[in-house]
């Protein structure tokens, strides 16, 4: 799939908003006052700048409200409705923190836990966006969820500064990291679609002439190339800087700002980058009527 | 109108018989000259006559070459539009409702302007059948061409889509395929027609007719000759060859 | 927030108007409904009554709105002002282009008329540019069918009256075995299209002869793939089967075709001639009597297998030729590629559905001779050829060996058959002889083409017997070159052989590329100085409508209007384009006005003509006879009450004959743009012999008296080259030319090696090209949706060369041939005859052409097979030039090329590369919405 910068963005910013997000508001993380309306104000930030890159991959975002019609179905408007709640139930829960005496958070309380449970929704939905899809067999798997959801979580334990935690987390991330790489190669070739299959020929069958000897949509945008090698290449990178990388910082230094700076910004780099094979190294069964290459 | 609606009698379609189909192109530019002036935005073109024209189609012909497990490679040329599935994807994951299957027909249609442009639905459709023209933002398919098959200004031999009017081998047929009594169902029924990626459980209306075996050799016997030739000479020959005249 | 179901307009108007004209996309001429919103074209879809389309359109056609608004389109005429081949040029006034163009054309005229060269390409007005070429004076006109398939329409004419092509189609309501040689696409697209689907919806099978399986042969039952040149071998071991199992049609034989008359074998001049009576009527032998007679005296019975004095029949001499073990199955598989068992399965087939398979119409008709049949019986047997037969340079004797194959099998012009389209038949010896006796300001003595029945109708000067026709066609290098050789024309000129010329004026041919064979060559002729620095060809004046590649090769530039935009005439005195059933034509009219200064270049043809005082064009006493082309087509009458047009002739009701009705041209629109006139039921099949036929087109005007003949399974014309090749004829072959003469001008079928194999060994693969159907030629690049789908090409190569080198996809090749290389990107082709290496013909482009961008993919990934074929065989060393060409009809041999291939690095273009020229219009930017 054509990794759309704007659409990495998006996952890569809103997810580590919410997972921040739910780590304070599900009163994991409880910084008090200043602290504390830093830390929503950044996974605000974090969520919203990345809703709002979100829009930039739209052909006509002035009409983006609409998307808020579908939720019986699609989980694309389910992202939406479950991000604004998340939004929404959050805001008590950031105002009480922030401004409240310390006591009265509603983090980790009834609100604060339901919050939490909204960004979890949210985070999911995020991903059930590409689980969903049948026709890109790699995604369409449990380990999508799980994938995104521990990125949140992790990127969020980091921002709010869980320490010892975060790093765990960056740890685990890392297998399961490993395990998505690892499980995500075979499942094209398990789902068991072929070129035979699509075109309902039998015998040896390969493409002639590709239907029109131009560019178009389909091309650009469901048959991304990347070389086997290179991709290896970034999957170390990716794995070194968004797990091993920053639970080493947060390991050998301090908690606070000193290890969380250059642990998140190297796991957000990390992000990016898985997020960028996400959808590069990700194969539509369309591609069979394009041929292998 | 996300939810897809409880399956229609009337299931409107396409047949397409691979065995005729000569790859000729036809119905790929009568689409677009049809769609380009019809049902919703333009279908546009960029960069058309720079180094790397591109451009929104909604019928596309590829061609494939086979090699059976006996006999001759094959060319099969293979026309590719959206399938109007029963259990359409492409129309449950949009978030806006612009994407839909009609209830009194099943034809799947996107109305544009309730279309963000958010790519999802082509992402659904394992076919390729959906494309987002750039220059409207919004997403653009293969209508059946309803605004031919039930449009009162054509004469009623014209209310049938651009490209079936057009396929100069008639390899493109356009009927109603819930009614097993239509001219497609029992070409599907005589023909084997199929559906393509059974396994993506969309569950196409359009159906597909296989090519007919090749290459079969010829059963006649060959041909005796009427007289051995080196024994009686060409008068032998001509004699007996006129007698029987 | 769920949206209720939309419910969008499912009945918009679809325009406001439709004006119904003729495509022009490609030369097959359908139908077209161009419908018109707010003065613009906005849809054009195909016409369901039109005879030719019946409402089907085809890939290009449905483009046609992105031809009329191509940012190619030439704009004003031109006036150079660069080197020739730079592309510099200012856009001057109608007047003054038209001007200049009389005063170089005036001079020429009072002086030396043939050297003004007038050469047409893809127009369909050849009997008007002919008339105004005639009328000019010049010897030297002719159009495209050269380099075209003038094989194909040659071989059919002089042997049944017809061709394949556009002369003739299969009954495909009726055939039940159809079998296809060398065709990727042909002029009656749509219509073959059409048939085929017919064919197949009714079950009927087809067998595809063609060594690559595309298009019709990708759809075929039965793929045989053939090496290339060497059908004429399969279809005469084919007749050698069939000959000796009897399954012939002695009947069909006997009555339809000069297989039973004599031939006169006393030796001396008239050796080889068919023995006739007084009249000049061949003789056969009545089997009643016993006698011979003329072949057409009624109750005749003809006898097959007389002799007569020694004499034997023409049947005779073509079933010993056959039966020999030289045209056995086994003796041909190797060289064809087809295995012997193949071969005779296929014979097999063909005499299972030819005679047991019989089909009867219950029609009764009667016969020249007066016999009349109470049944028209057919056997479901058809064929159908094109370039892939005619474009090597044994093209016409395999041609003609298809068509004996027919004629044997009784299958040409009954039903489920082979069947003419009006006005053919006509057979060689009732159409005009070409007339080449130019003088000073005087008309030509006659048409330029036709068909020479002797060494006497050989277009040779009358003082020193050289060449009369800058092309030399009808000469002893090709006699039968009935439709001229237009890709000898520049290189003639150019090597002033056989003399030098002065103007050459081209309509709608892109000779400085793809119609070219030895591209960069013809480019550099193009250009070529003398030693005084003047050009060699001093003058080129260019009709196009397009910013094509010979744009920049004219010193003065006529633009020409696009096809929606002007009149035109498919007329039945050129080609048709009627159907079996029918007589049609039609016209093209301005549905829209050009928004550029242009005009229809016959238009322009005709105010050259009224300046130039061109008899024919002009009244006794002096006046124009014709405003415009539209005018011409209403009023010009060829013969008393014959004009362009059949149709609304006199005061409007009047058919075929008629005096010219000022109201023609509103009654064709008002009917859509065509005419058609139903061939009566009973005049349907056996057209040549059925004198329901022949009486209606007598009515009709195609001739004027019935004029029935015999198919002509030996060609006599043929025989009396060889005679005078033998010394028996005032006028004699130069020397060097006896021998191939002798050779070639076989009046019986033959097959010899085409020419290109003389390259050996070093060359072992056939380079072919093939029309892509979404293409025409080069004008389909400049549209914005088909280049889409054909914007580059690859050079297909077969699994043996493919895996002999290790080629991987995206590997590129050069293909080096006796005069010249390429290199381009490859492709594998497993259904391709293993020898053969292919690619879509005319997809490359020069830069800076058709108003596309330099690095358009058309010129960096796109190419010319053109460049690796020459006009001229490979030099012989005995000073001469010999053409690559037919040696009977000089048809370019563009199929005889031979190359090899070998992967080389990737260049960063395709190879050879040229320097863009510079365009004439805007290059356009920016995309289409
Ligand atoms: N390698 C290879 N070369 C081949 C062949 C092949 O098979 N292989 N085939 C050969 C054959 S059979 C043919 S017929 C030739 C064809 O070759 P050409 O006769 O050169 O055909 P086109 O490329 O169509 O060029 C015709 C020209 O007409 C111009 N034109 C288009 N419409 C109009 C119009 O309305 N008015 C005017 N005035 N001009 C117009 C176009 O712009 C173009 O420049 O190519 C030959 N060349
Ligand atoms: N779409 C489209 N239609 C066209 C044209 C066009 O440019 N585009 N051009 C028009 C013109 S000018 C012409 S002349 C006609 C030509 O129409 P076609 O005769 O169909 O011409 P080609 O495409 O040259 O096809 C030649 C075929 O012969 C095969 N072939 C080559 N050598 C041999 C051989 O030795 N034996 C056999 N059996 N087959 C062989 C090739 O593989 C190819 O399939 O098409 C006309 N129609
Ligand atoms: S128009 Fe018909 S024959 Fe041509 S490509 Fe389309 S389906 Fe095939
Ligand atoms: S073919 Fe694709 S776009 Fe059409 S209904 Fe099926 S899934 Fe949707
Ligand atoms: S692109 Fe338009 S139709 Fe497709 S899912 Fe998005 S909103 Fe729906
Ligand atoms: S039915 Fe209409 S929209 Fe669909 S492919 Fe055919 S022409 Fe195009
Ligand atoms: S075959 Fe196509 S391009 Fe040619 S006249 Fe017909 S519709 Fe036009
Ligand atoms: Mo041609």
């Amino acid at each position: 799939m054509h990794p759309a910068p704007s659409v990495i963005l998006f996952t890569c910013l809103s997810g580590a908003g919410f997972g921040l997000l739910f780590w304070l508001d599900a009163g994991l993380a409880r910084p008090e006052g200043a602290a504390a309306l830093a830390h929503f104000t950044l996974a605000y930030g974090l969520a919203t700048a990345g809703l709002f890159a979100s829009t930039f991959h739209l052909g006509n975002p002035q009409r983006a409200l609409r998307a808020f019609s579908q939720w019986r179905t699609s989980w694309l408007s389910r992202e939406g409705w479950a991000s604004v709640a998340a939004l929404a139930a959050s805001a008590p829960v950031a105002l009480s923190a922030s401004f409240g005496p310390a006591d009265q958070s509603f983090a980790g309380g009834p609100l604060g836990l339901a919050a939490a449970l909204l960004t979890a929704l949210t985070l999911l939905s995020t991903a059930m966006i590409y689980a969903q899809l049948k026709t890109i067999p790699r995604w369409h798997h449990w380990t999508t969820p799980l994938s995104f959801l521990t990125f949140a979580v992790t990127g969020g334990a980091i921002l709010a500064g869980a320490g010892l935690i975060a790093a765990l987390f960056c740890l685990a991330l890392g297998v399961v990291m490993t395990l998505t790489f690892w499980q995500g190669d075979r499942r094209f070739a398990a789902s068991g679609s072929n070129l035979n299959l699509a075109t309902g020929l039998k015998g040896q069958i390969r493409p002639f002439a590709p239907a029109h000897t131009a560019q178009n949509y389909i091309l650009t945008e469901m048959i991304h190339q990347v070389g086997r090698k290179h991709a290896q290449k970034l999957r170390l990178i990716a794995l070194a800087l968004a797990s091993l990388a920053p639970a080493a910082l947060l390991l050998a230094l301090p908690t606070g700002p000193i290890s969380i700076l250059p642990a998140f910004a190297c796991h957000l780099a990390g992000t990016l980058i898985q997020r960028w094979l996400f959808f590069a190294e990700a194969e539509h069964v369309v591609r069979h009527y394009y041929g292998p290459n | 109108m996300t939810n897809l609606p409880p399956p229609s009698a009337k299931k409107l379609g396409l047949v397409i018989d691979l065995d005729t189909c000569v790859g000729c192109q036809a119905c790929v530019t009568a689409c677009k000259g049809w769609n380009d002036q019809g049902y919703g935005a333009p279908l546009s073109d960029q960069n058309p006559y720079g180094a790397a024209p591109s451009g929104t189609f909604l019928n596309r012909v590829h061609s494939y070459e086979v090699t059976p497990d006996e006999g001759a490679p094959q060319i099969i040329n293979f026309p590719r539009s959206c399938l109007h599935c029963d259990n359409a994807p492409c129309v449950t994951v949009c978030p806006t409702g612009a994407s839909y299957k009609r209830a009194e027909d099943g034809i799947v249609l996107v109305n544009e302007s309730a279309c963000i442009g958010c790519g999802l639905c082509a992402w659904a459709c394992p076919y390729g059948a959906r494309e987002l023209d750039p220059a409207a933002g919004v997403m653009k398919k293969c209508t059946l061409c309803i605004d031919r098959i039930y449009n009162d200004t054509l004469p009623e031999e014209d209310r049938q889509p651009a490209c079936v009017r057009t396929c100069p081998t008639g390899a493109r047929h356009f009927g109603d395929l819930g009614n097993p009594e239509s001219a497609v169902s029992q070409l599907v029924a005589q023909r084997g027609g199929y559906d393509l990626m059974p396994d993506m459980g969309t569950r196409p209306t359009n159906k597909y007719l296989p090519p007919r075996p090749k290459d079969a050799r010829a059963t006649a016997s060959p041909l005796a000759p009427l007289l051995d030739l080196q024994a009686t000479g060409f008068a032998g020959w001509l004699d007996r060859l006129l007698e029987k005249f | 927030m769920i949206p209720k179901q939309p419910t969008p307009d499912l009945s918009p108007p679809v325009s406001d108007e439709v004006r119904k004209t003729t495509c022009y996309m490609c030369a097959c001429r359908c139908g077209i409904d161009v419908h018109i919103t707010s003065g613009k074209v906005t849809y054009i879809e195909g016409n369901r009554d039109h005879p030719v389309n019946k409402g089907v359109l085809c890939a290009k056609g449905a483009s046609g709105i992105m031809q009329v608004t191509a940012p190619s389109r030439l704009r004003a005429p031109l006036r150079r002002v660069g080197p020739r081949g730079s592309g510099a040029f200012e856009e001057i006034s109608w007047e003054e282009a038209l001007g200049t163009a009389v005063q170089w054309l005036g001079p020429l005229r009072a002086k030396a008329p043939e050297k003004l060269a007038f050469f047409t390409g893809r127009d369909q007005s050849q009997s008007f540019t002919s008339l105004w070429a005639q009328s000019f004076g010049t010897p030297n006109y002719a159009a495209h069918g050269g380099f075209c398939s003038v094989n194909m329409a040659a071989a059919g004419i002089y042997t049944m009256g017809g061709a394949f092509w556009e002369f003739g189609q299969t009954d495909w309501d009726r055939t039940k075995l159809f079998l296809l040689f060398g065709v990727a696409e042909d002029h009656d697209s749509n219509p073959i299209k059409m048939g085929i689907g017919k064919l197949k919806a009714r079950g009927g099978r087809m067998v595809a002869i063609n060594p690559v399986r595309t298009g019709y042969n990708g759809v075929a039952d039965d793929w045989i793939g053939i090496t290339p040149g060497t059908d004429g071998l399969l279809v005469l071991a084919l007749v050698h089967e069939l000959l000796k199992a009897g399954k012939i049609d002695l009947d069909y034989l006997a009555r339809y075709t000069n297989a039973p008359c004599l031939v006169d074998e006393t030796e001396g001049e008239e050796k080889g001639l068919l023995l006739r009576d007084e009249l000049g009527k061949p003789l056969v032998i009545d089997r009643t009597t016993g006698q011979p007679v003329p072949y057409d005296r009624p109750g005749l019975r003809p006898d097959l297998g007389a002799t007569w004095k020694g004499c034997r029949t023409v049947f005779q001499h073509l079933a010993e030729r056959y039966l020999t073990a030289e045209y056995a199955p086994e003796a041909v598989a190797d060289r064809c590629g087809v295995s012997a068992e193949r071969i005779r399965a296929l014979a097999a087939e063909i005499a299972d559905v030819a005679f047991n398979q019989t089909i009867t119409i219950d029609q009764p008709w009667t016969d020249f001779r007066g016999e009349t049949h109470a049944q028209m019986v057919g056997r479901p047997v058809s064929f159908h050829a094109m370039r892939g037969i005619s474009a090597h340079s044994n093209g016409f004797q395999t041609a003609r060996a298809l068509h004996v194959l027919q004629i044997l099998l009784g299958t040409v012009e009954v039903p489920g058959g082979f069947r003419f389209k009006p006005p053919y038949p006509k057979p060689a010896h009732a159409h005009p002889t070409p007339h080449s006796y130019f003088m000073p300001g005087r008309p030509l003595d006659g048409p330029h083409l036709g068909f020479p029945q002797g060494p006497e109708h050989l277009a040779l000067k009358l003082d020193d017997l050289t060449p009369a026709r800058i092309d030399k066609g009808f000469t002893w290098d090709n006699p039968l070159s009935a439709h001229g050789m237009m890709h000898m024309v520049i290189s003639n000129a150019v090597a002033g052989d056989p003399y030098p010329i002065d103007t050459l004026m081209l309509y709608m041919a892109n000779m400085a590329w793809n119609s070219s064979m030895n591209t960069a060559e013809t480019m550099a002729m193009l250009t070529a100085k003398d030693g005084n620095g003047d050009y060699k060809i001093p003058r080129i004046i260019y009709s196009d409508a397009y910013a094509s590649e010979m744009v920049a090769y004219a010193d003065l530039i006529l633009p020409d209007t696009t096809y929606l935009e002007r009149h035109d005439c498919i007329s039945l005195l050129d080609r048709p384009i009627c159907e079996a059933d029918h007589a049609a034509d039609a016209i093209r009219w301005p549905v829209i006005e050009p928004d550029r200064d242009v005009r229809g270049f016959q238009s322009v043809l005709v105010d050259l003509a009224n300046r130039l005082g061109l008899p024919g064009f002009i009244t006794e006493d002096g006046r124009a006879k014709y405003r415009d082309y539209a005018d011409y087509i209403v009023n010009h009458q060829r013969r008393p009450g014959v004009g362009p047009l059949m149709g609304y002739r006199g005061t409007g009701d009047a058919v075929g004959r008629g005096a010219p009705n000022p109201n023609q041209l509103n009654a064709y629109i008002a009917a859509g743009g065509f005419f058609t006139a139903e061939v009566p039921e009973e005049a349907r099949f056996f057209k040549p012999w059925n004198r329901a036929y022949q009486d209606w087109a007598v009515k009709m005007g195609f001739y004027d008296q019935p004029q029935p003949y015999l198919f002509q399974l030996y060609c006599e014309p043929m025989r009396r080259f060889q005679l005078a090749a033998e010394g028996f004829h005032e006028r004699q072959p130069p020397d060097h030319l006896r021998a191939r003469i002798l050779a070639t001008m076989d009046p019986l079928p033959i097959w010899y090696p085409p020419f290109g194999d003389d390259a050996g060994d070093a060359f072992p693969l056939h380079a072919i090209t093939q029309r892509p159907m979404a293409m025409y030629h080069s004008w389909g690049s400049q549209n914005a949706w088909l280049r889409q789908i054909h914007g580059h090409n690859p050079l297909y190569l077969p699994e043996k060369v493919w895996r002999e080198q290790g080629f991987a996809e995206g590997d590129w090749a050069r293909a080096t041939s006796p005069s010249g290389s390429i290199t381009a990107p490859v492709a594998l082709m497993a259904a391709l005859n293993e020898n053969t290496v292919w690619t879509w013909n005319a997809i490359g482009k020069r830069k800076g052409t058709w108003a596309l961008s330099d690095d358009a993919p058309e010129a960096i990934r796109g190419f010319l097979l053109n460049h690796l074929i020459d006009e001229l065989l490979p030099d012989r060393g005995d000073g001469r030039r010999w053409s690559n060409s037919d040696p009977v009809t000089g048809q370019a041999a563009w199929f005889d090329l031979r190359v090899r291939v070998e992967k080389c690095a990737p260049p960063p273009e395709t190879l050879p590369a040229f320097p863009p020229l510079k365009s004439p219009v805007p290059n356009a930017k920016g995309s289409r919405q």
